[in-house]
C-alpha cells in the first residue's frame, strides 16, 4: 500500500547524472582535439576507478550494489576529475585521487547525498598538495602523437619538458613575480586572444555544455550568475586600479576553471548551497576566494581550495538563507497580534 | 473588472486527463438496494442519530441532527426503513468504521413535506442555521461546515468572495460538468453567499482547460446582470485549486497557515457548494446527493449523480471496473486516498472514485538517497524547503521539522512528483505531523494525569492537616482552662504583698500578667513535635492562600 501522489514524473537520479555527462562532452572534445587523447585515458582511469571503488564500498556497507551504480553518480566525479588534471599524468595519480574522492570524500560520509565536500575537488586538492611538479605539466598545444601519449599515461620513462608547458595562469603567475607586468607576460605564445591560447574554446565548450544544464532545468542560473559575475566584478576592480599587475576579467573568466567551475563544479547539489540567496552567496565566495588565490597565492589557480572552503560554510549558509514560506512573507493585517 | 493576475511559486503540470470523462453527460445512477449514510461526514461534531431501527423515512428528511454549531446535518437521500444504525466501513485509508444509518429504499421516492423557509427575509443567522440543518458543507473536498464560514465575522463585510471551480487535480471532472450543467444556479447560490458575506466582489474562479464551463459561466453571469460578480479563468497549474494558491492567484493575498482567509477580507466556497447553498434555500431540499467522477480503469468513465450512501462497488459496477485494477482511489491522482474497501459509501467529500492500474500508475520506483538537487523546493506551492522537512522528519527531529514549517505544508504532492529519487516526500510529513500529533496528545495526557495526581495528594495532604489542626485545637482548648483557674488565687494573694497602693496595684498587674503567660506556657500545643507543628504551619499557610485565592477570584467573576 503507497499513498499519494500516485502520479510521477518521468525523472530519475539517473537521468540527471547522465544529462551532466552528456553537458560534458563538449569541452572533453575540445580538449581532446587541443591536447591530445590522453584525456580519454584517464577518464577511463577514473571511471573504473571510480566504479570499482563504488561497488566496494557499497558492498562493505551492506547496500544495493547494482541500484547505486546504475544512478550514475560516481561516473560524473571521475570524469570531473578527469577534466581538471593534467592529460599526461602518469596513472595511478588519478587512481589514487579517484579512490580517495570516492572512498572518503563520499562512502566515508555516508554515500550518495551526504556527503559535505565536492569529491571531485577533494581529489584535486590531495594530488595538487602531494604532487605539485606533476600536477604543473599540461602539455602544450603542439601536442604529441597518441601513441607516445598512451606511453607516457601508462608509466614508460617521461620525457615531458619537452612537450609540457605552463597553463596561461602559471604563466602568468610566473611572469608576475619575475617583475613584467601582465601585458608584457601575454605576450607569449601561451596567450591567445583574451586569455590562453586553445584554453579559451575549452572555457566557451564548458560554458555551452552549463546552458544545456540551464535549459535542461538541471542546475538554476543562481549559481553560475552568481560566479562569473562575482569573478568579473573582482578581477574587474583590480584590473581598473592596476591594469600592469592584475589579468582581466575576460582573462579571469576564460582563464583556468573558472567556466568548469560556475557550471559543473560550484552547481553540485549534494555539497553546495539549496537556498535561491545560498547559492548567489555560495557561488559569489567561491569566485572571490579563486581569484584571492589567483593573484595573491602560492597556486596557479584556486578554484578547488575555494570551493572546499565554501562547502564548509554550507550549512550555516543554508539555515541563514531559509526563503519565506507562503503566507509568512509580510505580518498579518493586524500587525500579527494572534 | 479584474485587471490583474497574481501567480504562486512552485506547481506542477501533469497531463490533466479530463477528457476521460468529460464526453458523457451527468448520468443519474439508479438508487442501490441498500443506501449507508455516515452520520459524521464533515469537520466537527458528530450528528446524534434521529430514527430507530424500523423507522420509515422520507426523502429529505433529517436523520442525523448536528451537534453543536460546529457540526452539520445528515438526511435520507430517498424514502424507505431503517434497517441499522451500525457502524460501517468507511471510505478512508484506515478502513475504519463509524456510525451509519442504514436505509432500504422502498421504490417510492416520498419527499418529506418541506418547511417554508423564506431565506429573503430572514436575517443572517437564521440561514445559518437553515443551512446547518440541511446539511451543506464544503464538496471541494474538506467538508467544512458551509455555515461556519458564511459569516462576515467583527468586520461585518467580505472584500472578496471566491467561487473555486478550478478543479486542477488531473482525472477530476465533477465540478467541471457541474458548471457546464447548472451555470446559472450556482451563480445564483454565489450571490446569496455575497449577500451572506456583505462581500464587494465575486470571483468565479476555473483554469483555463475547461473553455466549456467557462464560457457556461460567463454567459450565466451575463444574463444575471451582476456588475459585482465576475468569471475570472486562471492558467492550469496544479494546485491552482488549492484556496490558498487560489486566493493568491486572484488577490494576491497570502493566507498563513492557521489563520482564516475572512480575516484578511476573503471567503472561499467550491461550486458545488454554491449550488447546494442555492438549493437547500431557494427549493429547500437538503444535501442528499453529490457528482462524483468515476475514472482511469474503466470501461466508461464519466460523472455520475449519486445519492449519498451509494456504495462505491455500486459506481464501479455502473463504470465498468476494469479486471486489471490494482488500486482504487478517493480523489484525484495527486491527494487522493487509497480505498481499502470498495463497499463504503460515497459521502459528502467524495468528488472522484479512481481505478488505478499498474499502466496507469505505475508502483514506485526503489526509493533511492536525497541529492539535495532541490526540485521539491522548485516545485512547492507553499514555498517550504521540502528536502529539508525530508531530513529532519527522517531523523524524527520534529522540533527542526516545525521550525521548518512542516505544518504549512498542504501535502499537494508536488515534491514527491517531480523527486528524481522516487522518495515518498509526502508520506515523510504524514508520518512527522502524526508523530507530533501523537506526541501532543501523549503530553496533553500525561499532564492532566500529573496534575490529577498532584491534586489528589494535594487534597490527602490538606485533610491530614486539617485533622490534625482540629485534633490540636481541641486539645489546645482543654489544658487552657486550668492555669486560668490557678490564676485567681494568685492575683487574689497581690494586695497583700505590700502596704504602698501603688506597688500593691503594680505588683497586682505583673502577678497578673504571670498567671496569664504561665497559662499560656501551660498549653500542650507547646509540647508538639517539630514535624506537628511543620504541619499546622502548613495548614495555616494553605488556608491563607485558599483565602487569598477565592479572594482574587472574587472580581473577576
Amino acid at each position: 500500500m503507497y499513498n499519494s501522489p500516485y502520479l510521477r514524473q518521468n525523472t530519475s537520479v539517473r537521468r540527471v547524472m547522465v544529462t551532466v555527462l552528456v553537458a560534458m562532452l563538449p569541452a572533453i572534445a575540445v580538449q581532446v582535439w587541443l591536447f591530445g587523447i590522453g584525456l580519454l585515458l584517464q577518464i577511463a582511469l577514473a571511471s573504473a576507478t571510480a566504479l570499482a571503488c563504488e561497488a566496494a564500498m557499497l558492498s562493505m556497507r551492506r547496500r544495493p550494489v547494482a541500484r547505486a551504480l546504475g544512478d550514475g553518480s560516481a561516473l560524473v566525479t571521475a570524469w570531473l576529475i578527469a577534466v581538471c588534471l593534467p592529460p599526461l599524468l602518469p596513472w595511478w595519480m588519478i587512481v589514487i585521487g579517484t579512490s580517495f574522492a570516492i572512498i572518503i570524500g563520499k562512502h566515508l560520509y555516508g554515500g550518495l547525498g551526504q556527503n559535505p565536500f565536492n569529491p571531485a575537488m577533494l581529489a584535486y586538492c590531495v594530488l595538487i598538495i602531494s604532487f605539485p611538479a606533476l600536477m604543473s605539466q599540461w602539455p602544450g598545444l603542439q601536442g604529441s602523437d597518441p601513441a607516445t601519449q598512451l606511453h607516457w599515461v601508462l608509466g614508460g620513462e617521461r620525457a615531458l619538458d619537452a612537450v609540457t608547458g605552463a597553463t596561461p595562469l602559471d604563466a602568468l603567475r610566473t611572469g608576475l613575480l619575475g617583475n613584467a607586468d601582465v601585458s608584457a607576460v601575454m605576450q607569449s605564445a601561451a596567450f591567445g586572444h583574451v586569455a590562453g591560447a586553445g584554453w579559451e574554446w575549452v572555457a566557451l565548450a564548458w560554458g555551452a555544455g552549463g546552458l544545456l544544464l540551464l535549459a535542461l532545468r538541471i542546475i538554476t542560473w543562481h549559481i553560475p550568475v552568481a560566479f562569473l559575475g562575482a569573478m568579473a566584478l573582482v578581477s574587474g576592480v583590480a584590473w581598473l586600479i592596476d591594469p600592469s599587475h592584475y589579468a582581466s576579467p575576460a582573462f579571469h573568466l576564460l582563464a583556468g576553471g573558472t567556466m568548469l567551475g560556475a557550471f559543473f563544479i560550484a552547481t553540485d547539489p549534494v555539497s553546495g548551497a539549496t537556498t535561491p540567496r545560498g547559492k548567489l552567496i555560495f557561488a559569489a565566495g567561491i569566485a572571490l576566494i579563486a581569484w584571492l588565490i589567483r593573484a595573491f597565492g602560492a597556486y596557479p589557480d584556486g578554484i578547488a581550495f575555494a570551493v572546499l572552503l565554501l562547502n564548509i560554510c554550507v550549512p550555516l549558509i543554508d539555515i541563514k538563507t531559509q526563503p519565506p514560506v507562503f503566507g509568512h512573507k509580510v505580518e498579518p493585517p493586524d500587525g500579527g497580534a494572534r | 473588472m479584474l485587471s490583474k493576475l497574481f501567480s504562486f511559486n512552485g506547481g506542477v503540470k501533469p497531463d490533466p486527463n479530463k477528457s476521460l470523462s468529460t464526453r458523457e453527460p451527468i448520468a443519474r445512477l439508479a438508487l442501490p438496494p441498500q443506501l449507508v449514510i455516515p452520520l459524521h461526514q464533515h469537520i466537527g461534531g458528530t450528528p446524534r442519530p434521529l430514527v430507530h431501527v424500523g423507522d420509515k423515512v422520507l426523502r429529505g428528511q433529517r436523520i442525523g441532527a448536528a451537534d453543536g454549531n460546529v457540526s452539520s446535518a445528515v438526511h435520507a437521500p430517498t424514502s424507505g426503513h431503517v434497517v441499522a444504525i451500525e457502524p460501517r466501513p468507511m471510505p478512508h485509508a484506515s478502513g475504519l468504521s463509524s456510525p451509519a444509518v442504514v436505509i432500504e429504499p422502498d421504490g417510492l421516492d416520498a419527499a418529506i413535506e418541506r418547511e417554508p423557509f423564506d431565506w429573503h427575509a430572514a436575517a443572517p443567522g437564521e440561514i445559518r442555521d437553515f443551512l446547518r440543518d440541511a446539511g451543506v458543507v464544503g464538496l471541494g473536498g474538506a467538508v467544512f461546515p458551509s455555515h461556519l464560514k458564511l459569516n462576515p465575522g467583527k468586520s461585518g463585510h467580505t472584500d472578496t468572495l471566491v467561487i473555486n471551480g478550478a478543479e486542477c487535480e488531473p482525472f477530476i471532472t465533477c465540478d467541471d460538468m457541474l458548471m457546464r450543467a447548472e451555470p446559472e444556479n450556482i451563480l445564483r447560490g454565489a450571490l446569496i453567499m455575497q449577500r451572506m458575506l456583505a462581500a464587494k466582489q465575486v470571483l468565479v474562479a476555473l483554469e483555463d482547460n475547461k473553455p466549456e464551463a467557462a464560457a457556461a459561466l460567463k454567459a450565466a453571469a451575463q444574463s444575471l446582470g451582476h456588475a459585482s460578480l465576475e468569471v475570472v479563468v486562471v492558467p492550469t497549474r496544479y494546485p491552482a485549486g488549492g484556496a490558498k494558491q487560489l486566493i493568491r492567484v486572484l488577490t494576491g493575498i497570502e493566507v498563513p497557515h492557521g489563520s482564516r482567509s475572512t480575516d484578511y477580507g476573503v471567503q472561499c466556497f467550491n461550486v458545488a457548494t454554491a449550488l447546494a447553498v442555492w438549493r437547500a434555500l431557494e427549493h429547500g431540499e437538503p444535501l442528499t446527493r453529490r457528482i462524483v467522477t468515476v475514472t482511469g480503469n474503466v470501461e466508461r468513465p464519466r460523472n455520475f449523480d449519486v445519492a449519498i450512501g451509494t456504495p462505491i462497488s455500486h459506481l464501479f459496477a455502473a463504470a465498468g471496473l476494469k479486471p486489471d485494477t490494482d488500486k482504487l482511489i478517493m480523489g484525484g491522482p495527486m491527494m487522493g486516498i487509497p480505498l481499502p474497501n470498495i463497499d463504503a459509501p460515497v459521502v459528502k467529500a467524495t468528488n472522484c472514485l479512481l481505478a488505478s492500474s499498474p499502466a496507469l500508475f505505475a508502483p514506485p520506483e526503489p526509493e533511492l538517497p536525497c541529492i539535495r538537487c532541490g526540485e521539491c523546493a522548485r516545485a512547492c506551492p507553499a514555498d517550504l524547503q521540502p528536502f529539508e522537512l525530508y531530513w529532519h522528519s527522517r531523523a524524527r527531529n520534529f522540533g527542526r521539522a516545525q521550525e521548518y514549517k512542516l505544518f504549512d505544508c498542504i501535502e499537494c504532492g508536488c515534491c514527491a512528483y517531480v523527486c528524481p529519487s522516487h522518495i515518498p516526500l509526502v508520506d515523510y510529513y504524514r508520518y512527522a505531523k502524526s508523530e507530533i500529533w501523537a506526541r501532543e496528545r501523549d503530553k496533553d495526557a500525561a499532564d492532566s494525569a500529573r496534575e490529577r495526581f498532584e491534586f489528589r495528594n494535594w487534597r490527602a495532604d490538606r485533610e491530614k492537616e486539617e485533622k490534625a489542626a482540629k485534633l490540636a485545637a481541641r486539645n489546645a482548648a482543654k489544658p487552657a482552662v486550668k492555669p486560668t483557674d490557678g490564676s485567681a488565687p494568685a492575683a487574689d494573694v497581690a494586695p497583700s504583698a505590700g502596704d504602698d497602693p501603688m506597688k500593691a496595684l503594680i505588683e497586682a498587674a505583673m502577678a497578673r500578667a504571670r498567671a496569664q503567660k504561665e497559662a499560656v506556657a501551660a498549653k500542650n500545643t507547646d509540647a508538639l513535635t517539630p514535624a506537628q507543628q511543620a504541619q499546622i504551619d502548613a495548614a495555616e499557610e494553605r488556608r491563607k492562600r485558599a483565602s487569598e485565592l477565592s479572594g482574587s477570584n472574587a472580581p473577576a467573576e
